[in-house]
């Protein structure tokens, strides 16, 4: 399946783009799209180890299967305040 | 109530909206924009928001701070976009009926939305780079 992921502040920034569309397999993990974004954009790959992902907008852990046509966001760590 | 908005927060009137006859107590907390961090000097902020789910989660920390403390009105406010050095960029005001639960609601209510939020500032700094601010990094 074909999945788009919203980007915000930094990682936004290194992506040179608001959103990243990868290709995982069906019944693919939260885990196995944080490697599939780090393998389609490297410059993203340190600041993803310590990004949380947000799943039709509630925190996600790394073994949630994603849904299909998730609303998929990922969530560099907050500063707001 | 929460909302995020790109215009000054009105923070005299969000601390009117909270008063309540039966609440003896309003605590109202600003975060404004600092001019230094770690010996660096801000000129300026910029937020962003990944906005349905800022909101979503600063309406949790509402229900999670109603159900801890007896909270008569409150609001939490944060503002997206460019502010300067002094603005006004959150605003939490709480009604209670004593001041230690206005206080203690409050200082949860703000500390749970740096935590939580997923809200970004963007330091402007003097010398004219630009820094997003992701901490623990």
């Amino acid at each position: 399946m074909n999945l788009t992921v919203r980007l915000f502040a930094r990682a936004k920034d290194l992506a040179g783009a608001d959103r990243l569309t990868v290709d995982l397999a069906d019944g693919a993990t939260v885990a196995d799209l944080r490697r599939a974004l780090a393998a389609a954009c490297p410059a993203l790959a340190g600041l993803l180890e310590r990004s949380a992902f947000a799943v039709n907008g509630d925190f996600a852990d790394d073994a949630l299967s994603l849904p299909l046509r998730a609303e998929v966001a990922l969530l560099p760590p907050v500063s707001g305040g | 109530m929460v909302r995020l908005t790109t215009e000054p927060i009105d923070y005299h009137a969000l601390t009117e909206q909270v008063r309540r006859p039966d609440c003896g107590a309003v605590v109202t907390f600003l975060g404004t924009v600092r001019d230094l961090t770690d010996g660096r000097v801000t000129v300026a902020l910029d937020y962003e928001a990944y906005p349905g789910m800022a909101e979503k989660m600063m309406a949790e920390i509402e229900q999670e701070t109603r159900a801890r403390w007896p909270v008569g009105e409150m609001v939490l406010v944060h503002r997206l976009g460019h502010m300067e050095v002094g603005e006004v960029s959150v605003a939490v005001a709480v009604s209670c009926p004593h001041r230690a639960q206005a206080f203690e609601a409050c200082r949860h209510a703000i500390d749970r939305l740096k935590e939580l939020v997923p809200i970004w500032k963007k330091e402007n700094w003097a010398d004219g780079s630009t820094e997003w601010v992701h901490p623990g990094a």
